[in-house]
């Protein structure tokens, strides 16, 4: 079980928290000028990485905002926790 | 390849078993293949079967990272059934059930189906339309399915908690007399004598690190801890991993890899004859030949390669167990592990040509790949062979993505898939 520190609440167990995948897909700006192809990497492409990634966490049953975690999909380890419009943190990889 | 028979099993016998062959080679890595195949489990060991034996095409490598079947096809929970919703996935399951029928004396090898019958258990009233739906569905596919009332679920399995009571009520089940278990790591090893006896080369430990492409795009060759291949023809059959993979020739995939858990439980006499799974209140259940219950449920939802999950899901799903099994409240749980699957949007398959000449694709399997190995091994080795999709795989299309024409199976997939 998932040990993630959620920057409002601290530290809580992974139960509290509800999972939303990668972070940082921008919605695209001009949706009406998007291609078929551009559309299908808006929807559901997604990287799928092996090593550090940034996703999406929500504390569904606490605080319930949503806010950005770098984790390692290997070990699982959580590199680093920031808030939502922040970019996620500099350093090794 | 030795026969097994009968006679030679009593001609063993007479020299006490020590001279049996070995069951296949372990070759040399060549330096050129017609084909190569990446992942030595069941997938892609069929669909090396399939390309020697349909298409004659036998210049074929499996490289494998680890050892054969050690992947997804020995982590699954062995159960088989077609009973999906979509026509086109009705047609690659039930492709895949009937060669099933007929895996172990096409292959001399004996993969233990047991064709015990699979009950899907509906909790609520749109389970019950859902379900009613589907198994109509599915008669007129020409699967064998039917829609069973709350009476008719205890008479079919008499222990599972029928009454009233429950949080979830059972309200009834869909029922495929014809769907089963069958041995998971026989299916790999029965693949592999098969191909090895008709030319296939199986290299395991070999992990591959690059795929070569020519000046206009289309593959070369792949690079390997073992070294260079040169081949036209590349083939990715390794669930779990099939994004690190298409990645190393630029190709995007809709792919996300979650951990996928199950247990087993001490063995004990025979008392549950059926495979009995619940989407909605997230578990399924089987008992083994040696009497242990195989127990699988739902994915765990963040992404990971770790091959192991957390421990609140398995508690979710041992509450969901005795809650439809009271029987099973004292058993104690011996063994949990997990493997790694890769998920759709749409919980349907991909087996696809690429934008990548020479690169083909067979992932996305989610958590129900393995009862479609043999249908999956024909017309991936259709694909590859002819460079154009089979017509039963070619809606399972990478391009679906793009058109819009998704097959939505999260009703008969879901969390038992």
């Amino acid at each position: 079980m998932l040990l993630i520190e959620c920057p409002w609440c601290g530290p809580r167990e992974e139960p509290e928290f509800h999972y939303g995948g990668q972070a940082h897909v921008a919605r695209p700006a001009d949706p009406a000028a998007l291609s078929d192809a551009e559309w299908a990497e808006y929807v559901f492409m997604r990287d799928n990485t092996k090593g550090p990634f940034a996703e999406r966490w929500c504390h569904s049953a606490g605080c319930r905002r949503w806010f950005n975690v770098l984790r390692d999909t290997v070990s699982h380890r959580v590199l680093a926790v920031y808030r939502m419009g922040e970019a996620p943190p500099e350093g090794p990889r | 390849m030795a026969r097994y028979s009968v006679w030679s099993l009593a001609r063993n016998a007479l020299s006490y078993h020590r001279d049996w062959p070995r069951q296949w080679r372990s070759p040399e890595l060549g330096s050129a293949y017609d084909v190569v195949i990446v992942g030595g489990g069941g997938h892609g060991l069929a669909t090396a079967y399939y390309l020697a034996k349909e298409h004659g095409v036998t210049n074929v490598a499996v490289l494998e990272k680890g050892w054969l079947g050690g992947g997804n096809t020995g982590r699954n929970t062995t159960i088989v059934r077609s009973n999906y919703l979509w026509d086109e996935s009705a047609a690659i399951y039930e492709l895949a059930l009937k060669l099933w029928e007929g895996l172990s004396r096409d292959l001399n090898y004996n993969v233990m189906l047991s064709q015990r019958g699979v009950l899907n258990l509906a909790h609520s009233l749109g389970d019950v339309r859902a379900g009613r739906r589907r198994a109509e569905a599915n008669r007129l596919n020409g699967v064998d399915s039917e829609w069973l009332d709350t009476a008719g679920v205890a008479r079919v399995c008499p222990i599972l908690n029928t009454s009233t009571s429950l949080r979830y009520p059972v309200m009834g089940s869909t029922w495929q007399p014809r769907g089963g278990t069958a041995r998971h790591d026989a299916v790999a090893w029965g693949y592999a004598r098969a191909a090895d006896a008709r030319g296939v080369d199986i290299i395991q430990n070999c992990e591959v690190t690059g795929i070569r492409r020519d000046s206009g795009g289309a593959v070369a060759g792949v690079e390997t801890t073992r070294g260079l291949i040169g081949t036209k023809k590349v083939a990715l059959a390794a669930a779990g991993h099939t994004s690190v993979l298409a990645a190393m020739a630029d190709v995007r995939l809709p792919i996300q890899s979650h951990p996928l858990q199950a247990l087993v439980s001490e063995p004990i006499k025979p008392v549950l004859d059926q495979v009995v799974m619940s989407g909605a209140i997230h578990v399924y259940v089987s008992q083994s030949d040696k009497g242990e219950l195989v127990i699988g449920a739902g994915i765990d939802s963040y992404n990971s390669y770790a091959q192991r999950g957390s421990f609140h899901v398995l508690e979710h799903q041992m509450a969901s167990i005795v809650e439809l099994f009271p029987i099973f409240a004292r058993l104690r749980m011996m063994r949990t592990w997990a493997g790694i699957v890769d998920t759709c949007p749409d919980a349907s398959p991909i087996v696809s040509k690429t934008p990548v000449p020479g690169l083909y694709i067979n992932g996305g399997w989610g958590t129900g790949g393995f009862k479609s190995t043999p249908g999956s091994g024909v017309v991936f080795a259709h694909t590859i062979a002819k460079d154009a999709p089979h017509p039963i795989n070619a809606p399972f299309s990478l391009d679906r993505f793009t058109t819009g024409a998704l097959i939505d199976e999260h009703g008969a997939a879901a969390v038992a898939h």
